[in-house]
């Protein structure tokens, strides 16, 4: 819908009538001229398409769900009752609540911190210059674009007990075979340099990108009086990527907390659910289980634990400016 | 930080030896040797399990099973992969993502980039009490979804719907507020001289704005495609029929089926892998640009 208005008034006030001043008055003339009419910016109609499948597939899912989370919804019934807060006090209750969130945090903690630092350092190497850079872009970004179940295909054949590579490597070193998979105490750390592998890619673009965009001035200074390569790393370089830490930190970690595919593909959760993460809980409650309300219960819980993280998150990156 | 003048465009070769390297680290020797170590280890570990899955791929599945480090452990042959193809769901997956990932890119950037420069120019009733709702909706992990959308697309007869799989994944507040931002951010007088000539708000759109616009509109189409091709968690609940499976959800759905067949269950990663690295081997550039013009990167 664009709005109209006679020529002549105000015909083309826009909403920043003081940056569109210059040209209004050219504009008002040509307008007279031709007697025509003319509109004020582009109206609902724009956003009108992208409002429709916000409010279906967005809004909608977001209140019914929150619905859901008070009834007894299941996948086996089709009566639905209100069961109030029923859910949420079985949710507080369950020990599989506790435990998968426990396992979603230890992910979150595992994987975030080398994602990081391990991102950092490919940037800062890859910026250094040294030659074949097409092959270093290509050789740590490339497994950001697998899709989950080749990855987890790959690191299963490499996890393989008798025969995959890491188990073959630690025999020549005289080690005993290690239960990626299947040792408790194990499993979720490879299933953490996994995802590292997996995901680094991205976070080293964001790094080579804010790299890419660092101000040479002050390196020529530092290189007059006489800085070696270390003190440059560490009194200009690393200061100068504070924020675009904290921004990559941000993102991974909200990133990890909703973790779900490999884990699912890789041990469904076990061994003995010690790497079942909450949104692997919300599944299996919710569609292997077939109860629709208690899921829906769990994932707003999931959802409130998002929600502290971002805000606790917004509020240090703010401090740091 | 702008989006059209992202320092890695300028850049069109590797920096030489003496550019860049010299800032970082010096002229000295040593820390070039070290950096150069590193920079090899580092990649060398990433790479190892391509090529470890590529040797496998390539062997008969007795020898892909014997034990021994090194990767090639008998005759090079390419069994698994016939095997693989013969079988023929890999390429009706395969087919299946580029249709639901494309017609998901399309429909997204269309949808969204119409909205962001609606919210960035529109003066319309509601247009902030809109805009909010779409900021804060960044905040909302898709994955908590699941269980009410499912419950929807049962009420809407889509289960096992090309439909089902696409119109949840549309929804991008995230690629709204960036694309709104880059619009904030080009001045209005070429617009308003057009309005002035009397051209309709769509075609102001389409002939002024959305020409300034395309490398932050490839940006987007990229991420969303990339996001899409790689979705799982909601394809995989919302599909049950094999023939409208993409890639990742049919390969896991036949994973365990592969048993101790190593050599094609390589293979068919690979497979699967391939269109992907084929995009970016060619659109290189684009997409790790894309990444400091989204303006997630840069400061």
């Amino acid at each position: 819908m664009t709005t109209t208005a006679p020529a002549g008034a105000d015909a083309v006030s826009g909403p920043a009538p003081e940056r569109t001043g210059g040209l209004r008055r050219r504009g008002l003339g040509r307008i007279g001229r031709r007697g025509g009419r003319t509109s004020h910016g582009p109206g609902l109609v724009f956003v009108l398409p992208f409002s429709l499948v916000f409010a279906v597939f967005l809004v909608w899912p977001i209140l019914h769900g929150l619905w859901m989370s008070f009834t007894d919804s299941s996948l086996a019934l089709r009566d639905t009752t209100f069961v109030g807060f029923d859910n949420y006090a079985e949710a507080f209750g369950d020990p599989d609540v506790w435990s998968s969130l426990g396992n979603t945090v230890v992910f979150t903690a595992l994987s975030s911190v080398p994602l990081v630092l391990i991102a950092l350092a490919m940037a800062l190497l890859v910026h250094s210059g040294i030659a074949g850079q097409w092959v270093w872009r290509l050789a740590f970004f490339a497994p950001y674009l697998l899709p989950v179940t080749v990855v987890t295909l790959i690191w299963t054949w490499l996890y393989q007990p008798e025969l995959g590579l890491a188990n073959q490597f630690l025999d020549t070193l005289g080690v005993g075979p290690v239960g990626w998979l299947s040792d408790e105490s194990v499993a979720m750390w490879s299933i953490a340099a996994l995802t590292v592998w997996w995901t680094v890619g991205f976070n080293f673009l964001l790094y080579l990108a804010a790299l890419q965009s660092l101000p040479s001035t002050s390196y020529e200074a530092a290189a007059l009086d006489g800085a070696g390569a270390w003190r440059r790393l560490w009194s200009i370089t690393l200061p100068q990527l504070r924020r675009t830490t904290a921004l990559v930190a941000m993102l991974q970690i909200l990133a990890s907390l909703k973790v779900f595919d490999q884990i699912y593909i890789l041990t469904k959760g076990g061994p003995n659910g010690s790497t079942r993460p909450v949104l692997e809980y919300v599944y299996d409650v919710g569609f292997t289980g077939y109860r629709l309300g208690y899921a829906s219960a769990v994932s707003y819980l999931f959802f409130a634990l998002v929600i502290v993280v971002s805000l606790v998150q917004l509020r240090l990156f703010r401090q740091e400016d | 930080m702008s989006a059209t003048a992202t320092p890695l465009r300028s850049r069109r070769r590797p920096p030489s030896a003496a550019g860049a390297s010299s800032l970082l680290l010096g002229h000295g020797r040593l820390p070039r040797v070290l950096a150069g170590t590193a920079l090899a280890v580092l990649t060398a570990v990433w790479l190892l399990p391509f090529v470890w899955a590529v040797a496998t791929s390539l062997q008969s599945e007795q020898d892909a099973a014997s034990p021994g480090l090194s990767p090639v452990k008998g005759a090079l042959t390419t069994e698994a992969y016939r095997h693989i193809l013969e079988r023929g769901n890999v390429t009706v997956w395969a087919f299946n993502s580029f249709l639901i990932a494309g017609l998901v890119t399309l429909i997204t950037v269309v949808v969204s980039t119409l909205a962001a420069y609606g919210f960035s120019r529109g003066t319309f009733r509601g247009r902030r009490v809109l805009l909010a709702l779409t900021l804060a909706a960044i905040l909302v992990p898709p994955q908590m979804l699941i269980v009410p959308l499912f419950e929807q697309m049962l009420l809407f007869n889509l289960v096992d719907t090309y439909a089902a799989v696409i119109l949840p994944q549309v929804v991008a507040p995230m690629m709204v507020f960036i694309l709104r931002r880059f619009f904030d951010a080009v001045p209005r007088e070429l617009e308003d001289a057009a309005r002035v000539d009397g051209a309709s708000e769509l075609r102001v759109f389409l002939s002024v704005v959305l020409p300034l616009s395309r490398p932050i509109v490839a940006a987007v189409a990229i991420f969303v495609f990339i996001g899409a091709w790689n979705n799982f968690l909601w394809p995989f609940i919302v599909t049950n029929d094999p023939d409208l499976m993409t890639l990742p959800v049919g390969l896991a759905t036949v994973k365990d089926a592969f048993g101790i067949q190593y050599a094609q269950s390589m293979a068919s990663a690979l497979l699967a892998a391939l269109p992907l690295i084929v995009v970016f081997l060619f659109f290189q550039r684009r997409i790790v640009d894309s990444v400091a013009t989204t303006g997630l990167g840069g400061s």
